[in-house]
């Protein structure tokens, strides 16, 4: 296998070398002439339009022969060639680019040039692996580097006359290192033992401290959750809730435990089909179950799950690939040599999966917390000792517990069945309320469908309903047309149901005729013509069996067995593949219309990316070539992403397309020598990759910038000095509950909803139930998501909504922000606490206490200046509190000192990373 | 030079901001940004003005702002606008099989009998336009508007559908088109956000924010959604215990250190911060006073029919003339009462829907009196529709006892004015039954590039990069609806 890769490696390595070595005569494409063509041509010669039967979009489709019937470009012989006559042309009806102004000389003669030395093509750059040997320029002489990575940085500056600053001090070090991997700030504790430390090890030793750090994954797990839209409801009218926090505890787990990128990127796209997958490896795969889903009344499912597996193709492209798919699914993309084909091939690999828009999300992975896991792992061991030994499970394990009760219970006859878990559907089937534990039957003829039901011992089935109206049921097997088993009436039950909630349930027992097999079981609900908008509403289905193994045994084992139903598990949407006789096919849509399909595709990957070498490859062995050594774009994509965390904007700027629209990579060898170096010598591991970046100089230095620098290198893009950001939203608000003393740091668990204004309502209603206790002041990343109306803090400091795959949060400065740290209660109670626990402290010495604490800020001990204007504060709003506005607070001190609290959280240097 | 105008003019020449926003900023974008960021007219320095020359609205725009009012659930044309004798002759008769084969409702199937139009309608004006006695009021006003009465969507639920009138696109993630326009032309308020939302009539719509949202353009460029209870913007009001002069102070010793820590870094970014805070505190002050309606005369109240206090249509109607006259670029109204399925007793086109229009007949004459005896119809575009209409068919899962009608996509009527639109006009016809659009079709997309035509830009040029690819309002589709501008 290592030779064969070698083997396609080899003739891109040389290509790749050719290319690269330095001839000046000989003209390359990548260099001189795409940039020509992408700026001047490609919008009426590319993918889209092909004006005269002309597109630069492929070399093959280049050198075709146009609607003129020869082709435009001949390679060798510039003067016979169409295109450079074209651009010369006297007359402008003829001349291009049509009615804008004609290319440079220099232009026309590179291209000249180009065509007479045989017009060679090259591929976009990002689409040629890196190559395995760079090795780091050397250094301007006065320079020191701490790695390679100062190499590249540093002779780039001195290209640009620049020089790099010295390292920042160590205090702002340790708040810049802090933030930066585990978006806590240091404690004061911390600065101190940090300054007393002055071996040559201190700050090697604190990297390694912060990446151990259990919040490490907490930072870490926010970007790559915008990339997985992840959010806690399904979006669109309803946005109701989906119960998925377990895969953001995966996520912030295999980020804690470093799991190298490699085996994290196959987990999350089909965990599912390796062998004997782990609970775990399935909820990495809730990955692709983030997509939206839509329970508006009426809708098409299957139009939203080709929708959300369309999405799946564009999120899993701009991901892995920083390349956009989104444009193919309507036609071949306007500038990157990727066809309309391509997207369908591509979407085959995700197109199998059991999902399909259903309320219920199934499939699901059913999971304990440790808690009930213990209970139900105590209780299942209890009753398995205690039942006949033909009606034991070998023993009890660890794992898939849930999976191991079902099966008793079964075998024990005891067949409860949720009425949501239902396997299909006809519209105007919903799932009632919050919680969705009941559906509800909003039309007449409408049925549910439950997958392959074991009948054979079964005499009757009962349900638990509750209906205004009265009704009834037929029970059908195979098709709502087939043979009926069993019919049943449902009778009026309530007036009314409080809270859209009832208050009993009944039941409602129906025999069947005997049945043998498994078989696909219909309900199919009916009211004698008269129609009615809640019909009836069922909550479980019980099979009943003739001589249920469970009527044997004694009231104890039935009892402990009616406990163990009731410790519910967490259910996770995951990906399930389709067994192979239910395989669906796959067909290009014309103009990206799921309703127009073309062409019947096969699964494959993009031609200018390669080939994937399997017969029929499947979803995992996608995910296997993402990670391959063929693959050119999956370790530079990432390395750009872990970059751009660190230096607040990538090496490519447009981390969301290294195509050739994209923005060119500031230091293209330097990408490529982390990409690599991050593949084969850090083997994947995302934390050595981190400290392999923080150790260099160049993220050491200072962020004062000067007026030279600030012309020469504006953004810094090319690092001359320390990067100054703006934090996100998350570590501001965490950074607020650490310094106030109110963070709770307790990590993993469901989602929490911390204060947010009361008057916000979404479709359905209020929404939002305050945390309470300590659930208030959870870390950032532990806020309940709600799509359609997101906390609303948190937007206003740029975190996107999570409705799409979001590769940048563009920063904003906006007033609105102002107003969330002056005026949001979180940040108010935030300063509250904080004034207390410095009025505590330093009650005869406020001076010193407003300097220790600014520091907490200002990482360095603060200027006196700067300590002075809050004193200031404090003592003229301490005499107003007791004069003037003595009706604002009873406690004039605490208010005065809140104030200048709720000022240091305003700071600049209290939002920016420094 | 004080400190804020140095801030002002520091920001325009580094504008730290142009390296993330590439496109926009190099392009119109910067002026919006400008705006937003409290560089409008007083701020404009010169090398600001020097950035942006050649750039700015592609021609003249007619309209400064727009006042969309979208009745969400989308309301019935049949009862409204579009009279069908015919329809009412059909009353009670089953819908022909070719109406209704290979079309998808939300909720109707089988065979549905045909509903005739539930109220008397009446012409009026001297352009003899029809509209129902449900809106008495503002049938004095039809000499006003134009009339677009083969309007057709691609959407018939509700989410997907009012996402596709506001941002061209049904799925979520696209900018709206209040966002495209202070994108494009900023905000002529430095005190207040550009663009507004208001909503009334109950409960969330079904798009929800992203109906208002920003999609991939900054998020500075989402609408504001204003409220009528508790803060009109989220952290408006100062805690109880600071009051204005102490909050003064706070900002005051904020924006000091600031600019100790601006001394020291050189970063601009600081700059742009502390100008963000003095302008945070001014609209502590600008938007309570403007959204408070409290001081307009009696005779506005009795006009519009305000309730003070409440989240009403009519008051956003107020409210909305106000921040247009106070210069903001994109005022959103959405009233949400108008989904008519007839699913229960006064839900239907009749006695229900007669309520409903209670409540906007008399706040719209009176917004678009106000406006003309103002003179700010001439420079306001007002648009009034639903995001689709409903069937001709009764809908049938309610039975014989009530009266609704299902979403229907293929033919509704909106209507538009002010902003050189012409005045008493009639485009567009549908069929005999009001159920396809036969003659001056327009689309959401037509009508979307119509409303930015007037604010002065070629809905094909108006473009942002995003994923490879030039995005714009209306995708690749719309056309300008010159047959009702002059």
């Amino acid at each position: 296998m290592k030779s064969r890769n070698l083997l396609l490696v080899l003739p891109f390595l040389a290509l790749a070398i050719y290319w690269s070595w330095p001839k000046d005569d000989l003209i390359s494409y990548n260099r001189d002439i795409r940039p020509i063509v992408n700026q001047k041509c490609i919008s009426c010669h590319g993918g889209v339009k092909q004006s005269g039967g002309f597109s630069l979009l492929f070399e093959s489709d280049a050198k075709m022969p146009t609607e003129s019937g020869k082709p435009a470009i001949i390679p060798g012989d510039a003067d016979a060639s169409e295109m450079l006559t074209r651009l010369q042309h006297s007359d402008p009806e003829m001349r291009m680019p049509l009615g804008k102004n004609p290319l440079s000389e220099t232009e026309i003669k590179l291209i000249k040039k180009w065509i007479n030395q045989g017009a060679n093509w090259e591929k976009h750059w990002a689409y040629i692996p890196p190559e395995k040997d760079i090795s780091p320029p050397s250094l301007p002489r006065e320079l020191e580097a701490k790695n390679e990575i100062d190499h590249f940085i540093f002779s780039k500056l001195s290209q640009m006359d620049l020089a790099p600053n010295p390292p920042a001090p160590k205090e702002i070090l340790l708040r810049r290192l802090a933030l930066d991997i585990t978006g806590i700030p240091p404690t004061l504790k911390e600065y101190e033992d940090f300054l007393k430390d002055t071996s040559p090890e201190a700050y090697e030793k604190t990297v390694d401290r912060l990446l151990d750090s259990p919040h490490f994954g907490e930072k870490w797990a926010s970007f790559w959750l915008d990339l997985a839209r992840y959010a806690d409801s399904k979006g669109y009218e309803k946005d109701l809730h989906r119960e998925i926090w377990k895969y953001r505890d995966w996520l912030i787990e295999a980020f804690n435990q470093d799991m190298p990128y490699d085996e994290f990127t196959v987990k999350q796209l089909a965990g599912d089909l390796l062998p004997d997958p782990t609970e775990n490896d399935l909820l990495a795969t809730a990955f692709h179950r983030n997509t939206m889903a839509n329970d508006e009344g009426g809708t098409n499912d299957e139009e939203f799950r080709v929708a959300a597996v369309m999405e799946r193709v564009g999120t899993t492209f701009e991901v892995w690939q920083g390349t956009t798919m989104a444009c193919v699914q309507c036609h071949s993309h306007p500038y990157d040599p990727i066809r309309h084909e391509d997207f369908y091939k591509s979407m085959a690999f995700f197109n199998n999966t059991r999902d399909k828009d259903l309320y219920n999300e199934q499939p699901k992975v059913f999971t304990y917390e440790p808690t009930e896991k213990a209970k139900v792992r105590q209780l299942l061991t209890w009753v398995n000792e205690q039942i006949q030994p033909e009606d034991k499970l070998p023993q009890i394990t660890e794992a898939f517990l849930h999976r191991q009760k079902e099966t008793l219970l079964y075998k024990l006859g005891h067949r409860r069945v949720e009425a949501e878990e239902f396997q299909d559907k006809s519209r105007f089937i919903e799932l009632v309320g919050h919680d969705q534990a009941s559906i509800w039957q909003v039309q007449d003829s409408s049925w549910v469908m439950y997958e392959q039901v074991d009948l054979t011992e079964v005499e009757a089935i009962s349900l638990g309903y509750a209906s205004l109206t009265g009704g009834k049921v037929e029970i059908r097997l195979d098709s709502i047309l087939g043979t009926k088993i069993g019919e049943g009436t449902f009778e009026v039950t309530a007036k009314g149901f409080p809270g859209n909630r009832p208050e009993q349930w009944q039941t409602l027992t129906i025999p069947i005729q005997p049945t043998e097999a498994k078989r696909d079981v219909y309900y199919y609900f009916k009211k004698d013509r008269v129609f009615a908008q809640d019909l009836v509403r069922v909550d479980w289905l019980y099979y009943q069996e003739k001589s249920p193994e469970i009527a044997g045994y004694s009231a104890e084992i039935r009892a402990k067995i009616d406990s163990l139903q009731e410790i519910k598990p967490v259910q996770t949407p995951i990906l399930g593949e389709l067994p192979k006789d239910q395989t669906r096919k796959t067909a290009v849509f014309e103009r990206g219309d799921w309703r127009s399909r073309g062409k019947e595709v096969q699964a494959g990957i993009p031609e200018i990316m390669g080939t994937i070498n399997q017969a029929k490859p499947n979803r995992m062995d996608f995910a296997q070539w993402l990670v391959s050594e063929e693959n050119p774009l999956t370790a530079r994509v990432m390395v750009n992403r872990i970059w751009e965390q660190l230096f607040g904007f990538g090496l490519v700027e447009s981390m969301e397309d290294f195509g050739s629209q994209g923005i060119p990579p500031t230091h293209p060898e330097l990408l490529d020598w982390l990409a690599v170096t991050f593949r084969e010598d850090l083997n994947w591991s995302v934390k050595s990759l981190i400290k392999k970046i923080v150790m260099s100089s160049t993220y050491r230095q200072h962020s004062t910038v000067t007026e030279e620098k600030q012309n020469k290198d504006p953004y810094n893009k090319y690092l001359s000095r320390g990067s100054r950001t703006r934090l996100p939203a998350e570590t501001i608000r965490d950074q607020a509950l650490a310094i106030s003393g109110l963070l709770n740091p307790e990590s993993y668990g469901p989602s929490v909803m911390p204060f947010q204004p009361e008057h916000i309502i979404s479709f359905g209603g209020k929404f939002w139930n305050v945390s309470e206790g300590e659930d208030a002041y959870r870390r950032a990343v532990y806020t309940y998501w709600k799509r359609t109306h997101p906390y609303p803090s948190m937007v206003t400091f740029d975190n996107p909504s999570r409705e799409v795959c979001t590769s940048r949060r563009i920063r904003t400065n906006t007033p609105l922000q102002s107003l969330v740290l002056l005026n949001d209660p979180v940040y108010l109670e935030a300063a509250t606490a904080w004034a207390q626990k410095i009025l505590k402290e330093y009650k005869t010495d406020i001076k010193t206490g407003i300097e220790k604490n600014l520091q907490l800020i200002t990482a360095k001990v603060p200027e006196k200046e700067k300590v002075a204007v809050l004193h200031q504060l404090y003592q003229e709003s301490l005499a107003y509190y007791m004069q003037e506005g003595a009706d604002l607070d009873e406690d004039p001190e605490l208010a005065a000192m809140r104030l200048v609290s709720n000022a240091m959280l305003n700071l600049d240097e209290f939002v920016t990373r420094r | 030079m004080t400190i804020w105008e140095e801030a002002f003019l520091r920001k325009a020449q580094y504008n730290s901001r142009r390296h993330f926003l590439k496109k926009c900023t190099s392009g119109i974008g910067a002026l919006a940004l400008g705006s937003l960021m409290g560089c409008g007219r007083e701020g404009s320095s010169a090398a600001e003005t020097a950035f942006l020359a050649g750039q700015g609205p592609h021609f003249a725009p007619k309209a400064k702002s727009v006042i969309f009012l979208h009745m969400a659930g989308g309301p019935s044309h049949l009862e409204l606008f579009d009279y069908k004798p015919t329809l009412q002759k059909l009353n009670g008769q089953a819908t022909p099989a070719s109406l209704m084969e290979g079309k998808e409702f939300a909720f109707l199937k089988g065979t549905p009998k045909l509903l005739g139009p539930q109220t008397n309608f009446a012409q009026y004006g001297e352009s003899r336009a029809y509209v129902s006695d449900y809106l008495p009021e503002f049938a004095k006003m039809v000499d006003e508007v134009s009339f677009l009465k083969a309007m057709h969507t691609n959407e018939f639920n509700h989410a997907p559908a009012q996402l596709f009138m506001h941002t061209g696109s049904p799925r979520l993630g696209k900018p709206s088109m209040g966002a495209w326009s202070i994108y494009g032309l900023g905000s002529e308020n430095e005190d207040l956000p550009g663009y507004v939302v208001l909503n009334s009539g109950g409960g969330a719509i079904s798009a929800g924010k992203s109906a208002w949202g920003s999609g991939f353009l900054p998020t500075v460029y989402q609408g504001v959604q204003c409220r009528s209870q508790g803060d009109p913007v989220l952290f408006l009001s100062n805690p109880s215990s600071i009051d204005e002069h102490l909050r003064k102070k706070s900002i005051d010793a904020i924006n000091q250190i600031n600019q100790m820590e601006y001394e020291q870094a050189g970063d601009p970014e600081i700059l742009t911060r502390i100008a963000q805070y003095e302008l945070a505190f001014r609209m502590q002050t600008s938007v309570p006073e403007t959204m408070n309606i409290n001081d307009e005369p009696a005779h506005i109240h009795q006009m519009y029919g305000t309730e003070p206090g409440k989240a009403s249509f009519a008051n956003n109607c107020v409210l909305a003339r106000r921040l247009v006259e106070k210069g903001v670029r994109f005022v959103q109204l959405f009233d949400n009462r108008w989904d008519t399925h007839g699913v229960g007793a006064g839900n239907g086109v009749g006695e229900g829907m007669r309520r409903s229009c209670k409540a906007i007949d008399q706040p719209i004459a009176a917004l678009l009196k106000d406006l003309k005896q103002r003179g700010l119809l001439e420079q306001t575009l007002v648009v009034w529709g639903g995001e689709f209409g409903r069937t001709p068919m009764m809908e049938a899962r309610t039975g014989e006892g009530f009266d609704g009608r299902d979403h229907h996509l293929a033919a509704f009527t909106m209507w538009m004015a002010g902003a050189g639109v012409k005045k008493g006009k009639v485009h567009g016809v549908t069929d005999e039954i009001g159920y396809y659009g036969i003659e001056g079709q327009t689309h959401v997309h037509d009508l979307q590039a119509t409303i930015l035509e007037r604010l002065g830009f070629d809905h094909e040029k108006l473009t942002y990069e995003f994923q490879g690819r030039n995005f714009r309002l209306t995708d690749v589709h719309g056309k300008v609806i010159n047959e009702i501008l002059s």
